[in-house]
């Protein structure tokens, strides 16, 4: 608690430094994560990520120093490499686009780490901290370092913004966009060297293997909680601004710990709970859903049954028992008491001390439901030429969802009818 | 048959287009009029969609060139239109209906510029004239068929183009929206601008269009529609397959050929 306080009071310069670094470079990774999401290149970044490596050690080998410039253009240019690798084999050769990303990832990646082996092992002082960029360190973002990548985010948050709307129908239609006549290659070339950049500068705070949970998990749980795209971009941003904070907080409290798998540990939580809770998309809100319909049937079977007892008696309003209700479809007791006793409360039925009995409402929502129901058996048969012992059973759910938009089509479409199939009346 | 006009919208010469070395058009040689509606027919994989990606320069001819306005394609990029078939993107992009359709102004925009004021009225008049404006707002992803059709054909109309490319705008949409689309064709029709649509239904298409290409492959016809349509043209174009022809396209990618003779 003291620890949690004293970071989040961000009374230490360094702290400040470290937090705006890791807020930085989460979302400016997010935002163009998002795209890559998008245009269907979520490996992409993946690959990329892991390519990083080599050109990070090389530039050290080559350089002998740690400086973040020399580094980043280092990382840069394998990272750029590694995509143009991965089109070339596409294109050229028959191997499919997932096969080229796996090749093209273990080939650089072994090679990175083969090169950071020896340089471990070559006793150059200079060296310690460069296997931070496997897993990443967010507290290690300090003074020139974090000029450099938060620089680059900036920038990169700025370019995205500038090419939004190009972004944007890159993305969605390609063809369109070159029929326009917008440079299509000039653009590709953009996203690809943006989510270069972002990758370059995001392995300082999650290192290479978990880079692209920082590229594509922001953007497909901001996914589940908009249908704009703008909204989406601000939303993934924020939580990967979130996760960087947290990140930094962790490496601030445990300095032995690696940065990078509690930032996507974090930023999967974040993601799943996405998943399960957003509006419409979650599986909570889909479970709610079906859960409703299922009520729904059952309370305008009942309903039905009631009018259909009525039609019978040609009585609708007689109290009814429960065996009664139950003769001509088996519904379980205990459902069907549930079942009754709801309806009671919404006033579609009465109790009475032998049984229940339909209210006006109620006989109403009744006839409703079986109308819909001879509806759909009538225009089955003389639609789709079913025979009519055939229809019964897909009417009996069709009858719960049709709207009175779709009744009052039917009704033209049938020119409204008297009789259903079964020559039974349409109430 | 294959009839030539004066002063034509489009013209191509000897256009042949491969994919993967296969040849799957060859030398396409044919003009159009002006103020015409242009059915494109032929039988699957004849190689319409191909034709008209072809002569706008979406996809790179191994031979030929293409005029449009007596000019190449780039100097007149922003008077030409095209409605790609539905199908080719996806509709679960995080976009509202009045987004896709203000997509149509993006070329006349540039590059950086957003959407001014007059490009969202544009926008919402090319979805009144579809019809579709009290769903501005909703989500694509909401569309039917025949809906996304309409935003579809919003969007080209929203270019204010003079010449439009539609790959089969008629392919899953219920019968509402086709007799929309071809009302909306004539009136465009009626304001002389050109239509060239790919088309799939034989039925209508005696109705629908003044100009027909039939097309396997290679041009059958070219003309007048109450002149291309014939027994015998029709035969031509959906009988018998063309094996040999398919054969060498094979052929020539197998053995890495290049499809024509390098001119030194």
């Amino acid at each position: 608690m003291k620890e949690f306080l004293e970071f989040f009071s961000f009374a230490d310069a360094n702290i400040r430094y470290v937090t705006i670094g890791s807020v930085l470079l989460a979302s400016s990774s997010a935002v163009v994560g998002c795209f890559t999401l998008l245009r269907k290149r979520a490996l992409v970044g993946d690959a990329v990520a892991h390519s990083v490596l080599p050109g990070v050690c090389l530039a050290f080998i080559v350089s002998g120093t740690k400086n973040p410039l020399i580094l980043l253009f280092g990382a840069f240019v394998t990272g750029w490499l590694s995509l143009i690798l991965i089109d070339y084999i596409t294109s050229r050769s028959r191997i499919k686009e997932d096969t080229a990303i796996g090749l093209v990832l273990s080939v650089f990646f072994g090679i990175g780490i083969l090169l950071l082996t020896s340089i471990q092992h070559s006793g150059n002082a200079a060296q310690s901290g460069l296997d931070k960029f496997l897993f990443g360190k967010a507290a290690s973002l300090v003074g020139e370092d974090l000029i450099v990548f938060g620089a680059v985010a900036v920038l990169l948050l700025i370019t995205t913004i500038l090419f939004y709307k190009e972004l944007k129908l890159l993305c969605f239609d390609v063809t369109f966009a070159k029929s326009i006549g917008f440079p299509v290659r000039s653009l590709e070339l953009l996203l690809t060297t943006l989510t270069v950049f972002a990758v370059v500068v995001g392995i300082q705070a999650v290192g290479v293997v978990l880079m692209a949970a920082m590229l594509i998990t922001p953007a497909a749980a901001a996914r589940f909680w908009t249908e704009r795209l703008g909204v989406m971009l601000a939303l993934a941003a924020v939580i990967g601004a979130f996760s960087g904070i947290s990140g930094a907080f962790v490496s601030y409290t445990a300095p032995a710990m690696p940065t990078g798998p509690w930032i996507v540990l974090i930023v999967s939580m974040v993601a799943i709970l996405s998943f399960a809770f957003a509006p419409k998309r979650g599986w909570v809100a889909r479970m709610l859903r079906r859960r409703h319909n299922k009520i729904q049937i059952l309370e305008e079977n009942l309903l039905k049954l009631f009018y259909q007892l009525g039609e019978q008696h040609e009585d609708y309003f007689s109290n009814r028992t429960l065996d009664n209700i139950l003769t001509r479809r088996n519904i379980p007791k205990t459902q069907a008491l549930n079942g009754l006793s709801k309806l009671k409360r919404q006033g579609y039925i009465q109790r009475h001390p032998d049984g229940w009995a339909l209210t006006r409402e109620g006989e109403i929502r009744g006839k409703r439901v079986v109308r819909l129901h001879r509806l759909w058996e009538l225009y089955l048969t003389q639609y789709l030429q079913l025979a009519s012992d055939h229809v019964h059973e897909d009417a009996e759910t069709i009858e719960h969802i049709i709207t009175p938009e779709l009744e009052q089509k039917l009704m033209e479409e049938l020119n409204y009818p008297a009789l259903d199939p079964h020559h039974t009346k349409i109430p | 048959m294959i009839l030539h006009v004066d002063n034509p919208v489009v013209e191509v010469h000897d256009l042949t287009v491969s994919y993967d070395r296969k040849p799957v058009l060859w030398g396409v040689d044919l003009t159009l009029p002006a103020g015409s509606l242009v059915g494109v027919i032929g039988p699957n994989g004849a190689g319409k969609s191909t034709l008209i990606k072809a002569i706008m320069d979406l996809l790179p001819a191994s031979s030929g060139y293409v005029r449009i306005f007596d000019e190449p394609i780039k100097q007149v990029r922003n008077r030409i239109s095209y409605v790609p078939q539905r199908e080719s993107v996806d509709w679960d992009f995080p976009a509202s209906v009045f987004d896709v359709v203000l997509m149509g102004r993006y070329g006349n925009l540039g590059l950086f510029n957003r959407p001014r004021k007059a490009d969202k009225d544009a926008a919402m008049q090319a979805l009144e004239k579809v019809g579709m404006q009290s769903f501005a707002n909703r989500q694509i992803s909401q569309l039917s068929g025949g809906q996304q059709q309409r935003v579809f054909l919003a969007r080209a109309l929203a270019q204010n183009a003079d010449i439009y490319f539609m790959d089969e705008p008629f392919a899953g949409v219920d019968i509402a929206t086709e007799t929309a689309i071809i009302e909306l064709l004539r009136t465009m029709r009626a304001q002389g601008k050109t239509v060239i649509v790919v088309h799939h239904d034989l039925q209508s298409a005696g109705e629908y269009f003044d100009w027909t290409v039939l097309l396997n492959m290679r041009l059958v016809a070219s003309g007048p529609t109450e002149q291309v349509l014939t027994q015998e043209l029709l035969e031509q174009t959906y009988g018998g397959k063309l094996t040999v022809l398919s054969k060498v396209g094979d052929l020539l990618r197998k053995q890495e050929f290049p499809t024509r003779e390098r001119k030194s």
